[in-house]
């Protein structure tokens, strides 16, 4: 099927991965909201986590449809 | 329950999460030019994504708050689920049976029970089992809108209809491929979602020992939890197998004998060797080897989830034990006809000034439920004394109540750990779950009734373009059924025993036919239709004859002794020993009838006709070639004995 599902993978965690971060960042020091996560500011390394998954899906299918078009000459020369 | 406050936050991640399952769907839909591209995918898939797909069909809304309550209700043991119940029964389709299924070019399980043996044995198991995939994703359906309901206070029948047109759409659009898709991006998104739930809960309880001292004083004082009636020795909620010498032992109720054949053979080997809803995830991969591929892939995460869904139940255990921050096990709520009938018997006995005793009964009959007595007498002597009010009244009387809500502990570790936020992201992962399931029933479903039904019977030797409408147009017809079930599930209690009967009356006898059919030439067609026959009204009958602790003749088992006048023939400690045991009994007797009666029948199926079909007439995949991890027998080896190891250490 011509959909590589790294990509919205990819792009979709990068984007819920960024929300959080930017989240994170802006509530930062309101320690009462971060009682629950046990004054960890859960939502900005949890963000940046997903961001770096977001990131990695979109770097592999970016390298998979490289090496396909890189291939797809040689394979017409044959 | 509490209901709790989102943010802006939580909406957008719902919403990203939305935008993109159904920007999958219509991505895919200008591919969807053919029925087998529709309901069949086209075979082009990736392993790996059959492979993950596969995992996340089956890890619906119902897995992971049904696993979160048996981790609280029966502590480790409910790993037996995965460990027992799962990684042999996968490595076998992935080994032994897939070359057939996808070897045979069926396009369906039941497809493979006509080429195999007869169409009335295909025409039994559709029928079967289209109606079991939409009671399942109903009562998914049910539990969901429940929890959204109670939660975030949201109405019940839009959460209901809405979360059920979001799968329909995005199936509508890109039939199973976007399923497998869409369930991709799922399972992602229930592993993120979670596992800050399981960090947070590890570091607030204490660590992994904390958790295990805790336990072992539950085990020795369950009442005070209202976990179970009787003491039990101190590993039963942390150990899998030590405490199986004997049903008395563990809250499951279980011998070690029960639960290896009942679930870890017959039920687990029913379900993921046999049923369409997975199978079908590994029958839409690329080719043969992706194919066997897909339940082996998807084994490595089974085999870890146990850490994802069922340690928090247990954590949850110890938290409440500890009563760490006054936290409780959530209670089932209330209804508010209970109330009006509970408030006035307290008036009236505040007023009196009685006994606890004296009016205790009552009010256990207008609750409906048992209540904890010294509870009940605190509030009834708080009630004469400063006349609590109404909400006060209604606040105490709830938290008397003396039965567990297990079905809620998942949400309860949610709503404790996660900030907004995070939040949001563990909301979309119980929507994703929910929706992963979902979609698999009504892709399974749809496939069934399109080319196993409706093409079989009811109109066969229409154009493909007739076909690709109708599987669109059963979509849509399969989500109304799931609807309708789903008001049908809101009439019963815990909804994952009456999953595993449903199996049990269903799939316990089934494998048995497989077995035959896959590898004795011999077993005919006649012995097949009759042998499922039997088996199926074994499971009947057994349920008729048996009852479980605690529970009343009716649903629950033990009708025909009840209509009879009898007493049940047998009493089992626990539900689930009740349904291990019906699918043992199901089994051998499909097991035996299948073998007798093909001895005495015709073969109507010659050795040309039965090649690809059977084990001996069908050449061996050579796959020595390959490098090992793309040698189906060696990687599921490989499985068997790390699985086995994860057993010994949490023996």
């Amino acid at each position: 099927m011509g959909l590589d599902i790294r990509y919205p993978i990819g792009i979709m965690f990068a984007i819920v991965g960024a929300l959080l971060v930017v989240f994170g960042l802006i509530t930062s020091g309101e320690a009462e909201l971060y009682r629950r996560s046990l004054g960890i500011n859960i939502n900005l390394w949890w963000g940046l986590l997903l961001l770096a998954f977001g990131l990695l899906m979109l770097f592999l299918a970016w390298r998979a449809r490289a090496k396909l078009q890189s291939a797809t000459p040689e394979q017409q020369q044959n | 329950m509490q209901q709790v406050q989102l943010a802006w936050v939580d909406y957008a991640i719902l919403l990203a999460y939305t935008a993109f399952v159904i920007g999958i769907g219509f991505a895919l839909r200008r591919y969807m030019q053919s029925s087998s591209a529709f309901l069949m995918a086209g075979r082009t898939i990736p392993a790996w994504v059959t492979g993950l797909a596969f995992i996340a069909a089956n890890l619906g809304a119902l897995e992971v708050i049904g696993m979160a309550a048996n981790g609280a209700k029966y502590g480790i043991m409910a790993c037996h689920f995965y460990w027992v119940g799962a990684i042999p029964a996968m490595v076998f389709l992935a080994v032994f049976m897939m070359p057939f299924y996808y070897g045979s070019k069926a396009r369906s399980v039941p497809e493979y029970l006509k080429l195999r043996f007869d169409e009335r044995v295909r025409c039994l198991n559709s029928i079967s089992f289209g109606v079991m995939t939409m009671m399942t994703s109903g009562i998914s359906l049910h539990v969901l809108a429940d929890l959204l309901r109670q939660l975030l206070g949201w109405d019940y029948n839009l959460c209901l209809w809405v979360s059920a047109a979001i799968v329909v759409l995005y199936v509508f659009k890109g039939g199973l491929t976007s399923a497998i898709y869409t369930e991709v991006l799922q399972f992602f998104m229930i592993v993120f979602g979670f596992a800050p739930v399981v960090y947070l809960c590890l570091k607030d309880v204490g660590g992994w020992g904390k958790v295990t001292d805790t336990l072992a004083q539950v085990a020795a004082n369950p009442q005070s939890l209202h976990l179970a009636n009787t003491n039990f020795p101190p590993e039963a909620w942390t150990s899998t197998w030590a405490s199986m010498s004997s049903p008395q032992n563990n809250p499951m109720g279980m011998d070690w004998f029960g639960l290896t054949f009942g679930l870890g053979f017959v039920l687990a080997f029913g379900y993921w060797c046999t049923n369409f809803l997975v199978v079908q995830r590994a029958m839409a991969a690329k080719d043969m080897t992706a194919a066997r591929m897909t339940p082996l892939i998807a084994a490595v995460p089974k085999m870890l989830f146990p850490a994802l869904v069922i340690l928090p139940g247990m954590v949850a255990v110890a938290l409440a034990y500890m009563g760490k921050d006054g936290f409780t096990l959530p209670k089932k709520p209330l209804e508010p006809s209970a109330y009006a009938q509970l408030m006035p018997i307290v008036q009236e006995a505040a007023a009196q000034r009685a006994e606890v005793a004296a009016v205790y009964d009552r009010l256990v009959a207008a609750a409906g439920m048992p209540l904890d007595k010294e509870k009940v007498a605190a509030l009834i002597k708080d009630h004469a004394e400063g006349r609590l009010t109404e909400h006060q009244l209604k606040e105490r009387l709830q938290d008397a109540v003396a039965v567990n809500d297990y079905n809620n502990v998942m949400l309860a570790m949610l709503k404790r750990y996660l900030p907004p936020g995070l939040l949001g992201l563990g909301l979309t992962a119980l929507l994703a779950s929910f929706m992963s399931g979902m979609a698999g029933n009504v892709t399974a479903f749809n496939t069934i009734w399109t080319y196993d039904l409706y093409q079989a019977y009811i109109a066969p030797n229409k154009s493909d373009a007739h076909y690709l409408w109708m599987g669109r147009a059963v979509t849509i017809a399969g989500a109304l059924a799931s609807i309708a079930c789903a008001y049908i599930a809101k009439q019963y209690g815990n909804i994952m025993d009456l999953v595993q009967l449903v199996f049990g009356f269903v799939n316990a006898p089934l494998f048995a036919t497989f077995l035959h059919g896959m590898f004795w030439a011999r077993a005919t067609g006649h012995g097949a239709f009759y042998g499922l026959l039997g088996g199926t009204a074994t499971s009947a009958l057994f349920h008729g004859l048996t009852l479980s602790q605690g529970n009343e003749p009716g649903i629950k088992g033990a009708w025909l002794t009840h209509l009879l006048g009898a007493q049940p023939v047998h009493v089992f400690q626990s539900e689930m020993a009740q349904n291990f045991w019906l699918a043992c009994f199901a089994f051998s007797v499909c097991f035996v009838l299948t073998l007798v009666i093909s001895l005495v029948t015709k073969r109507t199926k010659s050795d040309e006709e039965l090649r690809g079909l059977v084990y001996s007439l069908t050449p061996r995949i050579t796959d020595s070639g390959q490098v090992w991890y793309k040698r189906p027998g060696l990687v599921g080896i490989v499985l068997l004995a790390i699985c086995a190891v994860i057993n010994i250490i949490f023996w």
